[in-house]
């Protein structure tokens, strides 16, 4: 294709996908509490209030403390469950692969109303923790395809060395694959964090009465009076997700990742 | 260190944290909902275990049919609208600098990641009257006046064409990594224009991988729960926003968790009946 035409395709493109992020972000430096675009005066005041007002600041603290955890919990169930399948051989654990995926494959509405009546039924509707759990399984997908990525670029020969060195099988995983696969690990914590910070549904469904969290919030403040500070949220997010997500890139092989990420999570 | 199957129980030892949490908030979770499905409403929003196909008989009525009916419509043209501009993007992006795929890729991880609350919110900003698109127009002097494009059914679609764009991008990118370059070289070579290479050679090799990604890209729409609420009417609702409406504000569990069952097997019924179409085409 000719190269004019390329360029202006990718134009569009880029225009499309940061058009709205562009206004959102003209939004968020308005001086008063108006939605107007092009911005009227300029103000920084409306990212300071994110910190400042404590409704807001709660729900930033909500949010991140449900990301880093319940990432963490994810990355705890899909290490285990990766290793054993790249160390042994057994085609019915396979089955579990499949349960890790499914979450993240199903429409998100129905994980949500499966944990929610679970949660319901069990009596913990509401609790804090549920959030961190239910996240943790609906995000478990993403460490689940990049470790197993990860263990099978592995070269099986440096294992076997060490092996027949004498090196038992803690000592093996200590210092010869656990090196090997920490970039996956951080990787696949990576995009778990990210997707829980930003995730809607799930949170309001299991924890949506009793905390809010970021999503949560903006979503209130849509229906119960805008400000622009929900414009300035949604900056800080665009760039958190991006500064991430470069930093993978720095530090991984973002183009193999993705490469495989699809062929092997479907 | 070879693979060997597991000798002694507690080589099954690493399995049992991963499967223990995967069964008891995966599988006993679907239970539990596929249960509620077939349970008893009772007034004020509670419900007793029973076991009724009243929830079920209420996708009989004229307005569940219509919603079902605009959810897939709706999912089937996000499907199109997002392969059609994707497939000629991502072809291209596999052929550019890998520094440039790293650039780009960032960027639509990024914007695959934000949050539904988030994209509605700025693509309503920015079809809003006081903020929106129009107002650009009016300053360059192509309108007279500002005004809202929402809602609207264009609306909903841009809205949920701009959440699965990203995502269609990555489901496409790793077969185009994969395509033999000589193809389109060979095609060139024998004096075919750019244009026609990717017509006559790229799609039709793609033909499998284009299938797949529609499904998936359905699927993927098929499970946006807010932009239609967000950026539409209520005529625009698709099944997943009633879903959460019925849970949350109607408070009628029942009648949620079977809408809910009954997506799971319209959309696994899908993906088997294409499955099936894919493997008549390809022996034929």
């Amino acid at each position: 294709m000719t190269s004019i035409f390329r360029k202006f395709y990718f134009f569009l493109i880029a225009l499309f996908l940061a058009l709205p992020l562009i206004v959102v972000a003209g939004v968020s430096i308005n001086q008063k509490q108006t939605l107007a675009f092009p911005p009227q005066g300029f103000s920084t005041s409306w990212y300071g209030e994110i910190f400042l007002n404590p409704e807001w600041r709660n729900a930033l603290m909500a949010s991140v403390t449900l990301a880093v955890l319940s990432a963490a919990l994810a990355v705890a169930i899909a290490l285990p469950l990766a290793w054993f399948l790249w160390r042994r051989i057994a085609p019915w654990a396979n089955i579990f692969q499949l349960l890790g995926v499914a979450p993240f494959t199903l429409p998100p509405v129905i994980t949500a109303l499966g944990l929610l009546t679970f949660w319901a039924t069990a009596g913990f509707y509401g609790q804090p923790w549920t959030a961190v759990v239910s996240h943790a399984i609906f995000f478990v997908t993403l460490p689940l395809v990049t470790l197993s990525l990860g263990f099978t670029s592995i070269d099986r020969s440096l294992v076997e060395a060490a092996s027949t060195m004498g090196a038992d099988e803690r000592t093996v995983f200590r210092t010869v694959v656990l090196p090997l696969i920490l970039p996956y690990i951080v990787s696949g914590y990576a995009f778990a964090f990210v997707l829980s910070l930003n995730e809607y549904i799930v949170a309001y469904m299991t924890v949506g009465f009793t905390m809010e969290t970021l999503p949560i919030k903006i979503f209130n403040a849509l229906r119960y009076g805008y400000t622009p500070t929900m414009a300035s949220v949604t900056v800080l997010f665009v760039s958190t997700a991006a500064v991430i997500f470069g930093l993978v890139a720095r530090f991984g092989d973002l183009p193999k990742l993705l490469g495989a990420m699809s062929s092997d999570g479907k | 260190m070879r693979r060997e199957p597991p000798q002694t129980v507690g080589d099954y030892a690493p399995l049992l944290f991963p499967a223990a949490m995967l069964t008891i908030f995966f599988v006993v979770p679907f239970g539990t909902m596929i249960a509620v499905s077939f349970f008893q409403r009772q007034q004020g929003g509670f419900y007793t275990p029973a076991f009724v196909f009243d929830n079920y008989g209420r996708f009989l009525s004229a307005f569940f049919g219509s919603v079902l009916g605009f959810s897939l419509m709706m999912a089937v043209a996000v499907a199109i609208c997002c392969v059609v501009l994707a497939l000629p993007f991502t072809y291209m992006l596999t052929r550019m600098a890998r520094s440039v795929q790293v650039v780009w890729l960032v960027a639509l991880l990024s914007v695959l990641s934000l949050s539904e609350v988030i994209i509605g919110f700025a693509w309503s900003t920015l079809f809003s009257r006081t903020a929106g698109i129009t107002n650009i127009l009016v300053a360059l002097g192509l309108m007279g006046e500002a005004k809202a494009l929402t809602p609207s059914f264009a609306a909903v679609l841009t809205g949920m064409v701009y959440q699965a764009f990203p995502y269609t991008v990555l489901v496409l990118f790793p077969a185009l990594v994969r395509l033999d370059p000589t193809l389109t070289e060979a095609a060139r070579t024998l004096g075919a224009s750019p244009l026609k290479a990717f017509f006559t050679v790229v799609v039709p090799a793609l033909r499998n991988t284009i299938v797949a990604t529609l499904i998936m890209v359905f699927i993927f729409a098929l499970g946006s729960y807010l932009l239609p609420q967000l950026l539409g009417r209520p005529q625009h609702w698709t099944l997943s926003v009633l879903i959460t409406d019925q849970a949350i504000y109607q408070s009628n569990m029942p009648f949620a968790a079977a809408m809910a069952v009954f997506l799971v097997l319209v959309t696994l019924g899908l993906v088997a009946l294409t499955v099936i179409a894919g493997r008549k085409g390809e022996a034929a």
